[in-house]
């Protein structure tokens, strides 16, 4: 069997039996369950979902990613003393950390919410963007944790620069945005606001549930850009291309790191 | 109007149109339905006109006139009569009506066909009724406001159960008062703004009472202008391409139960005075310059118990004063409330508020509104004394907002985590937004 | 079999591995010996290309160990702290290892004698040091691999599993087998090896048979033979040029 599917194979089996990831379904759901518990109708227990992906993927991916590689460490100079390319090893133990990651996401949300499709009006279209856009998160963030991991070889450190990486693309690349349209509020800046919004993968999924979910909103206050970006088909299929593009980059990053570097 | 229906021969080059036949008979008084209807009517001898195919049994009933065309009966019958139209297709030149008292009553809604070129029916008599016709193809012109039923100067006319097709105004009122529109169908062309017309309009027309008509497809769904005393009750008016009601200069006008849907900009109501509107729905007006509801230069007017729900804006504020705004519903709109500065005086008490992106935005620090008793979903405090009134004032106009306020790109940051961080800090610190408050905001949604 | 020729590897400006040749003959058994940082790891790593050599090159039958790896499929690794992933039963780990090398013959009998078929559904995370010692050296064994390459084989073996696994060395040294084992227990060196390789600073101070350095350095044991080489002993067979030729190791 292909080299790769059998390092996969491994990651998810492991993993899949991780109680850690099994914590994280069971949180996701359990913040879903509550919500609609707390009598929310479709929209607003979507849009705490939102915040709750928005903030807690990127959060467990780098975390659990930069462990996991650094736990791994180990098996993998194991499997790479076997008669194996690297780069099989790397794509299978890459999706062999994404694919548990994108499941335990998937269900965690995907039962609380397949138990109440029957009795809400759930807003399926921003539902399954916000199921894109959690699993592209999951992908750039696990791409993210490992380039991490295999950069930094003191855990520490490493665990160190993830929850940094975490912090900066969650809250401080907006807030440094924010800082720019108050500095720069007279000049027009729809298209270097598009642009930032493209340069940061949880402000891409935002915007992305935003088409589905705010868009009366977004459209009832802006210029013809985003009006163009969140009002017609262009908008999310933007952002869903920038999120893959996102999924891709952090991957090879990590791969060329770990094609490069010496165990 | 030309009569077409020769028995499939056309007399005059038209194609016939099957069952078009038409025939005046005139009954004797006292002809069991018919009759009450007449008497509802001021005229003592009312007569009833019945156009209908020509059909022996017909013209052997007594007191029945059969006529050839709607033209000539309507210019025949006496005040008080009935005209009964047969199913069929009329064409010819513009009705007018100009006796009182005439009901004009359509049997298998027989078409009025414009052919693009004219108005179809035109009043010009007090205590007329209208039903069970079908208007279609005025045609547009954009010299004249072409309606398909104008009503010049009458009183009490009685517009009821029409079908208008096409039109570019449906029903026009100008100058007539106390009529009564009820439960007709206007489905415009949908053409833009400029060559679009409205459903139903009125122009110094009080005390119209404008009832469960539907209505898509025109400029403006419902228009009113200088016609107060009037009220409008369960119309439903959709998909209309700039407002679903637009108002101006009436006041002591109601509203409810109707449901305005994705009107190009909404419903808009404007330079009048003690305006109610009750139980409607406002509902999914989407745009840069659509709101659920737009108030401007409104003074003493109530908005009680109003679904504000899908909008851009819900409901937007501007020179309105002295308003009481209660029990309305404010669901996932962008702006629920956006007050202007110069509101004053207006009091928001129970009312909700769920999943708007901003419930309360202005444009001011000071404002002079005030909100008592509101249910927000946005509230995080808590109620020990157990009055059901949370402990701590909450306070809806969000720092974000007031960013957004002022420069809208930052919209972009909408329900990004930085700004409920902003907001968290302006919860803590309360430096910058207005002094806005609710003391006693509810802990249970009131609906 | 094996021969390192001119190794050079620093990491950052610490030079690990500073011109080491040395050559490993099949039907011998080598141990490398050195102090902590001395450099055998990196050498293993180097050879297992686990990491890049700066300089040098390393030949496996006369062939040149290259990127793709497939010359791996000859040797047999066991890492100095075996982990694996935690929640795999030892049955899935050896089967997977086993579907990664579909075309290798299996000698299966270290895993019997370990015992570790009764613990085959045992998840890896729930064992102890030594159990995963058990299976990380059955696994290196398993495939009848021309190389064995034992990185301190023995921490955390019990005595019994310890003398299972000498008895394993010593079978393959008589199938032919070419064994690189590092450690820090001279004493179990002294019954395996046949040849010794000592590295301090990233420098060979000696390669040869065992017997050699007893004679060179005057001592019966290699305990204080390897403490008189540290204590700056110099020989002759470790000059610079001329050292790290065990016999005929090295290819002309």
């Amino acid at each position: 069997m292909n080299a790769l599917v059998l390092v996969l194979r491994a990651g998810v089996r492991d993993l899949a039996r991780n109680r850690w990831l099994l914590a994280y379904a069971i949180v996701l759901g359990a913040i879903a369950e509550s919500l609609f518990f707390f009598g929310g109708t479709g929209n607003q227990v979507l849009l705490s979902l939102l915040n709750a992906t928005l903030l807690l993927v990127p959060l467990v991916a780098l975390v659990f990613g930069t462990m996991h590689v650094y736990a791994s460490r180990e098996f993998v100079e194991l499997l790479l003393a076997q008669p194996l390319p690297r780069r099989a090893v790397f794509a299978g133990l890459y999706l062999g950390l994404a694919l548990p990651l994108a499941a335990a996401f998937v269900v965690g949300l995907g039962v609380p919410l397949a138990l109440h499709a029957a009795s809400s009006d759930a807003p399926w279209r921003a539902l399954w963007y916000l199921a894109c856009a959690g699993v592209l998160l999951t992908a750039a963030f696990a791409g993210i944790a490992m380039a991490i991991a295999l950069r930094t070889d003191d855990r520490l450190r490493g665990m160190a620069v993830a929850l940094g990486a975490w912090f900066v693309l969650t809250i401080g690349y907006d807030a440094a945005v924010l800082a720019l349209v108050s500095a720069f509020g007279d000049w027009p800046l729809e298209r270097p606001l598009l642009g930032l919004m493209l340069g940061n993968p949880v402000d891409v999924a935002r915007v992305l549930v935003l088409t589905a979910l705010d868009a009366a909103a977004l459209l009832g206050y802006t210029g013809a850009l985003f009006r163009r970006a969140f009002g017609t088909a262009l908008g999310p299929v933007l952002a869903i291309a920038a999120l893959m593009l996102w999924a891709v980059v952090p991957y090879l990053f990590a791969r060329r790191r770990f094609l490069r570097r010496d165990f | 109007m030309r009569t077409e229906g020769c028995g499939g021969v056309c007399t005059d080059g038209r194609p016939a149109v099957r069952g078009a036949r038409i025939l005046a008979v005139l009954l004797a008084l006292g002809a069991a339905p018919l009759a009450a209807h007449a008497q509802a009517h001021a005229h003592a001898h009312a007569q009833v006109t019945v156009m209908a195919p020509p059909a022996a049994s017909a013209s052997a009933r007594p007191g029945v006139v059969v006529y050839a065309g709607l033209a000539e009966a309507v210019a025949a019958a006496a005040p008080g009569s009935t005209i009964r139209i047969a199913a069929g297709t009329y064409r010819g030149p513009t009705v007018e009506v100009r006796t009182p008292g005439l009901s004009i009553i359509g049997e298998g809604w027989p078409t009025l066909d414009g052919e693009g070129q004219r108005e179809l029916l035109v009043v010009r008599a007090d205590d007329v009724t209208v039903r069970g016709l079908r208007f279609v193809n005025t045609g547009v012109s954009h010299m004249q406001d072409r309606a398909a039923l104008r009503v010049i100067e009458s009183a009490r006319c009685r517009i009821l159960e029409n079908r208008f097709r096409d039109a570019l105004f449906a029903i026009y009122l100008q100058k007539s008062s106390g009529c009564e529109v009820r439960g007709n169908e206007i489905i415009g062309a949908s053409r833009d703004e400029t060559s679009n017309g409205n459903g139903i309009h009125l122009w110094y027309s009080p005390h119209t009472r404008v009832l469960d008509n539907r209505i898509r497809g025109q400029r403006d769904g419902i228009y009113f202008e200088f016609s107060r005393g009037s009220e409008a009750r369960g119309n439903r008016s959709e998909g209309n391409r700039r407002y679903g009601l637009h108002f101006m200069f009436s006041d002591s006008c109601r509203y409810e139960r109707n449901t305005f849907r994705a009107n190009g900009a909404g419903v808009a109501v404007m330079y009048s005075k003690g305006v109610t509107m009750v139980g409607n729905g406002f509902l999914d007006a989407k745009g840069s310059a659509a709101y659920g509801l737009l108030l401007k230069e409104i003074t003493d007017g109530a908005l009680t118990g109003n679904r504000f729900a899908g909008n851009s804006t819900g409901l937007y504020l501007e020179g309105a004063s002295r308003l009481s705004i209660a029990d309305n519903d404010f669901v996932e709109n962008g702006w629920a409330v956006r007050l202007m500065a110069d509101a004053e005086d207006s009091r928001f008490v129970g009312n909700l508020f769920r999943g708007n992106g901003f419930d309360v935005a202005t444009n001011s620090r000071t404002l002079r509104s005030s909100f008592d008793g509101n249910w927000w979903d946005a509230y995080r405090g808590y109620d020990l004394d157990r009055d059901g009134a949370g402990d701590v004032p909450h306070r809806p106009v969000r720092l974000f907002a007031l960013v957004v306020e002022k420069h809208p790109e930052a919209l972009i940051l909408l329900r990004a985590p930085v700004s409920a961080v902003l907001d968290g800090a302006e919860r803590v610190f309360p430096v910058l937004t207005p002094a806005l408050a609710d003391p006693r905001p509810l802990m249970r949604a009131p609906r | 079999m094996i021969s390192f020729d001119g190794l050079r590897k620093a990491y950052g400006a610490r030079a690990v591995l500073d011109g080491v040749s040395l050559g490993l003959v099949p039907g011998r058994v080598t141990g490398l010996v050195g102090p902590n940082g001395s450099g055998k790891t990196t050498l293993i790593k180097l050879l297992l290309g686990l990491a890049r050599a700066d300089a040098g090159r390393i030949l496996l039958a006369g062939a040149p160990t290259d990127e793709d790896g497939a010359y791996r499929a000859r040797i047999g690794y066991a890492p100095q702290s075996p982990r694996f992933p935690e929640n795999l039963a030892i049955g899935e780990i050896v089967a997977m290892l086993r579907a990664l090398r579909p075309t290798a013959t299996l000698d299966e009998s270290l895993m019997d004698d370990f015992g570790l078929r009764a613990e085959w559904a045992t998840p890896v995370g729930t064992l102890s040091g030594g159990w995963r010692q058990k299976v990380s050296l059955a696994c290196a064994f398993l495939f009848r691999p021309d190389v064995l390459i034992l990185d301190e084989p023995t921490a955390g073996l019990d005595p019994i599993a310890a003398g299972v696994f000498k008895q394993a060395v010593r079978h393959a040294r008589e199938a032919g087998r070419t064994v690189l084992i590092t450690s820090h227990i001279l004493s179990e060196l002294e019954e395996l090896a046949d040849d010794v390789a000592f590295l301090t600073d990233g420098r060979l101070r000696f390669a040869g048979p065992v017997s050699l350095l007893l004679e060179q350095t005057g001592m019966r044991r290699l305990e204080p033979a390897i403490a008189a080489l540290l204590g700056g002993l110099r020989l002759a067979t470790t000059g610079p040029g001329a050292m790290g030729a065990g016999r005929d190791a090295r290819p002309a």
